[in-house]
């Protein structure tokens, strides 16, 4: 069995983190979250776990290397286990282990406690573990210039504010070319929903805006989009432990949908920021439940599909697989929806075993694909029980309605020669569905 | 919305448009609709052609056609503007009049409060800053946001990046690249953060949130930051009367309110935010969650009863004794509140209370999908397709209402006495 320090990874970041340590600071540090951020949730699962192993069967990284220090268990051992029984007396070098496990080998994705016959949530301890790392201010160089970009701009690529307007008319102008009365429709009060994206969409992934558009406007919906910041929904500060920064991101969405006096918020295909708006953020804020409804586009496909707005011309060749994103699936359920509309759209399903809430992650999520070249690798290569469950379906198609997981799922396609493509539920929809005759 | 008393305070109801939709030039389609301030005029973006937007106000299309046109706004004198695109350039129109100066992109349309000053945020050749009836900031900057306005137009203020930042250089950002510049003018103080920078009454000096380091949160006072830090604030307001800045703060995760750096309020809530004065500054409101998941309106730090999972559109009238908001429960059940009492009604939407002279209270409220207005609790008879926020007359006493009812635009003056549902 290996530990972390055997696969130790430089990382601009978190050497200059650690250079700036003191073992007073780190102590000090440590104890002020673990008493003043932890309370008996963090307390419960560290002395209720038997130490039996069953979770590490459920890990991706354990189940690719077979190494037990990356088991859940393992990592939660070499972290928070050490941390409280030094009584948080331990070396710079520790933190950047810490930070290497928690950053880069877990991926928050929760699997695991599904296996844990005491339910101990370890992706909880794994974030109390980034909490520290981040208030000791050793975090890694990629993930945190992200959550600076949320800070300084209210999205995670760095977009300005006119940049995002500028490339809604751009995306508008090229549907028209295909749809000529299509719009999009800004800062439009009352709507029945607001469309939220992550910023790589107005980045690398215009396209998305694009079928979104059509799709909505095809089906003749009453939507609306801001020209303003909380368009982003993605939070990267939820990852890298800066709960306040996660917070102010989070505001601005709901505020943002307020201000529009919208029915409700349509996310796009993300799994991250899902979790951001229904669970971290908004509680964090003090909202019990999230201010304003939000409906994944998991769910809003299916609502168009089976109310007849959208109707499919022919179905996608198939069959096709399907991936299911943890913060949609383990994280809200949507499960049964996801498979009624890809067999709504598809041409059938080869399932992956184990799937469904048992399915495994595609290893890019919980801010670890955000971490940059240094952990790439790691990443992909702690993946290939997820490349091996691709391949034994036997498809060349696998549908994943979620950015992080078309990130991770693309590395283990290429690295692994799984031969497969990666479909957005959009890109099918779009593809497939009755387009209204151009004028 | 400041009302003027020239506009037609004669109670009543005048159609101003037989049709809404109605234009005298052919177009391909018509976009939302905005309602002048007094009531008279009826706009909307229209498509006339490839490539050929305008405004159509009460039926006639503005003569001049723009290549793209978007975000139209009345000014609260009655001026009808709109941003515009002429030969890939952008600028504003006002009553279907360009600035003469064009930018690469132009947005954030905002007023003086009387609407005479007209100002928006411009990026030229990758460069940011504020336009001011048709003047652009002297310096430009890498980037800006956070944009503001003083209330009488006077000054103008943004969060400006001063440093350049090479791609993932995060120990440059954590050395700070922001500062907030007042017409255009940088404070010579650079912070990691700036956040809602805020004039004061006089409009000469800006306090702004800031963060000095990924864990350290203060107020800036005309470059000058707070002794003190917390663990994270909100948006910074000053005390008309005395200048004293006031923020909520989060300490030891509870949250307060702190007054020039010491604590005012005492941590003690779940949530704190949006704070409000009086014009004498002796009232202080906010929005604040006494428990997890309840929310309500704090005043002087004294919580209302009424408790709600949301609570927002906390408005106060300038002598401080009518305090309004609303809440509602999973964006529906909306209730408006009012000195902590609750009217009876709930509604499917509604759109912020307004606080008029002598402490009347209207607001714009959807049930059913019809849109009506209430005046302290009770509706006017009449609801409609689509309704603008109701205005009071200058002395309190009549509401004027805006909307479209059956296909037709609709100018409704209506006395206290006509709120009876």
């Amino acid at each position: 069995m290996s530990t972390i320090a055997d696969r130790r990874i430089e990382d601009a970041g978190l050497e200059a983190g650690i250079a700036r340590l003191t073992p007073e600071k780190i102590k000090k540090t440590i104890e002020a979250v673990l008493a003043g951020e932890c309370g008996a949730r963090l307390k419960t699962y560290i002395e209720t776990c038997v130490r039996c192993g069953m979770c590490a069967k459920a890990c991706h990284y354990y189940m690719s290397h077979k190494d037990p220090s990356y088991a859940p268990v393992g990592k939660v051992k070499q972290t928070m286990w050490e941390i409280i029984n030094k009584k948080g007396d331990v070396t710079p070098e520790f933190i950047h282990q810490c930070a290497q496990v928690a950053y880069t080998e877990c991926n928050l994705c929760r699997r695991c406690m599904h296996y844990c016959p005491l339910g101990i949530d370890t992706a909880y301890i794994m974030s109390v573990v980034r909490r520290i790392c981040h208030k000791l201010g050793v975090t890694p160089q990629y993930i945190q210039d992200t959550a600076h970009s949320h800070s300084a701009t209210m999205n995670q690529m760095w977009v300005k504010d006119d940049e995002w307007i500028d490339t809604l008319f751009w995306q508008e102008d090229e549907a028209r070319d295909e749809m000529p009365n299509l719009r999009i429709p800004l800062d439009k009060e009352g709507a029945d929903f607001m469309y939220s994206v992550i910023a790589p969409e107005p980045k690398f992934r215009t396209q998305l805006i694009y079928q979104a558009a059509y799709i909505f406007n095809a089906a003749g919906l009453n939507w609306t989009m801001p020209s303003f910041p909380g368009w982003d929904n993605s939070n990267m500060a939820m990852f890298t432990g800066d709960s306040e920064i996660m917070a102010r991101i989070e505001r601005q969405h709901f505020e943002a949908a307020q201000r529009l006096r919208v029915k409700r918020i349509v996310m796009g295909e993300c799994g991250h920021a899902f979790r951001a708006v229904y669970d971290m953020g908004n509680r964090w804020l003090g909202w019990k439940w999230h201010p304003v409804p939000v409906v994944h586009s998991i769910e809003f496909f299916w609502e168009l599909l089976t109310s007849g707005k959208i109707k499919i011309a022919q179905k996608y060749p198939g069959p096709v697989t399907v991936h299911d994103p943890c913060n949609t699936i383990r994280g809200r359920g949507l499960m049964d929806k996801l498979r009624e509309v890809v067999n709504m759209i598809c041409d059938g399903i080869v399932e992956m075993h184990p799937n469904r809430e048992h399915n495994y992650c595609c290893c890019a999520g919980g801010g670890v694909i955000n971490c940059g070249p240094p952990f790439k690798n790691v990443r992909i290569v702690g993946n290939k029980i997820k490349a091996e469950q691709l391949k034994a379906t036997g498809v060349k198609t696998c549908v994943a309605p979620c950015h992080n997981c078309h990130g991770g799922l693309d590395d283990i396609i290429h690295k692994f020669d799984v031969g497969m493509e990666l479909k957005f539920l959009g890109d099918i929809i779009y593809q497939c569905m009755e387009k209204p005759e151009a004028e | 919305m400041q009302a003027a008393s020239t506009w037609d305070w004669t109670p009543g109801k005048k159609t101003i448009l037989e049709d809404a939709t109605a234009c005298s030039s052919e177009y391909e389609w018509m976009q939302e609709s905005v309602a002048s301030p007094d009531g008279e005029s009826l706009a909307a973006i229209v498509k006339l052609g490839d490539e050929e937007f305008t405004m159509c106000v009460n039926g006639e299309p503005w003569e001049n056609v723009f290549e793209k046109a978007w975000n139209p706004k009345y000014s609260p004198d009655g001026r009808l503007t709109a941003i515009v695109m002429t030969d890939m350039a952008w600028t504003v129109a006002i009553e279907a009049e360009a600035w003469e100066e064009t930018y690469d992109f132009v947005w954030n349309t905002s007023f003086s409060e009387n609407g005479e000053i007209v100002a928006a945020s411009i990026q030229s050749e990758g460069r940011y800053g504020w336009n001011v009836d048709g003047t652009p900031w002297d310096e430009l900057f890498e980037n800006a946001n956070n944009f503001v306005l003083s209330k009488d137009g006077s000054a103008t203020a943004a969060a400006v990046q001063v440093k350049s930042l090479a791609q993932a250089d995060i120990a440059g950002f954590q050395s700070g690249i922001f500062s907030v510049a007042v017409g255009g003018v940088a404070w010579d103080s650079i912070f990691m953060n700036c956040w809602t920078p805020a004039f004061d009454a006089t409009a000469s000096k800006v306090a702004t949130a800031i963060r000095t380091s990924l864990y350290d949160y203060s107020v800036a006072v005309d470059g000058k930051a707070w002794p003190a830090s917390f663990a994270c604030v909100w948006e910074p307001a000053f005390n008309p009367a005395t200048g004293e800045v006031v923020a909520p703060v989060r300490h030891q995760g509870a949250w307060g309110m702190a007054q020039d750096g010491k604590i005012l309020w005492k941590p003690a809530f779940f949530q704190c935010w949006r704070p409000a004065f009086s014009d004498d500054g002796k009232i202080l409101a906010a929005i604040v969650a006494p428990e997890y998941g309840k929310f309500t309106v704090a005043v002087n730090g004294r919580p209302w009863e009424a408790m709600f999972p949301v609570v927002t559109d906390l408005v106060m009238s300038p002598d401080g004794a009518t305090i309004a908001a609303q809440s509602s429960e999973d964006n529906v059940n909306f209730r408006i509140m009012v000195n902590g009492k609750v009217w009876n009604g709930t509604y499917d939407m509604a759109f912020g209370p307004v606080v008029g002279p002598g402490g009347n209270v209207a607001c714009r409220v959807e049930k059913a999908g019809k849109q009506a207005i209430l005046l302290n609790g009770k509706a006017y008879p009449e609801s409609f397709d689509q309704a603008f926020d109701p205005i009071f007359s200058p002395d309190g006493g009549k509401v004027l209402i805006r909307g479209v009812a059956g296909g037709k635009y609709q100018r409704i003056v209506a006395e206290a006495g006509a709120f009876k549902g």
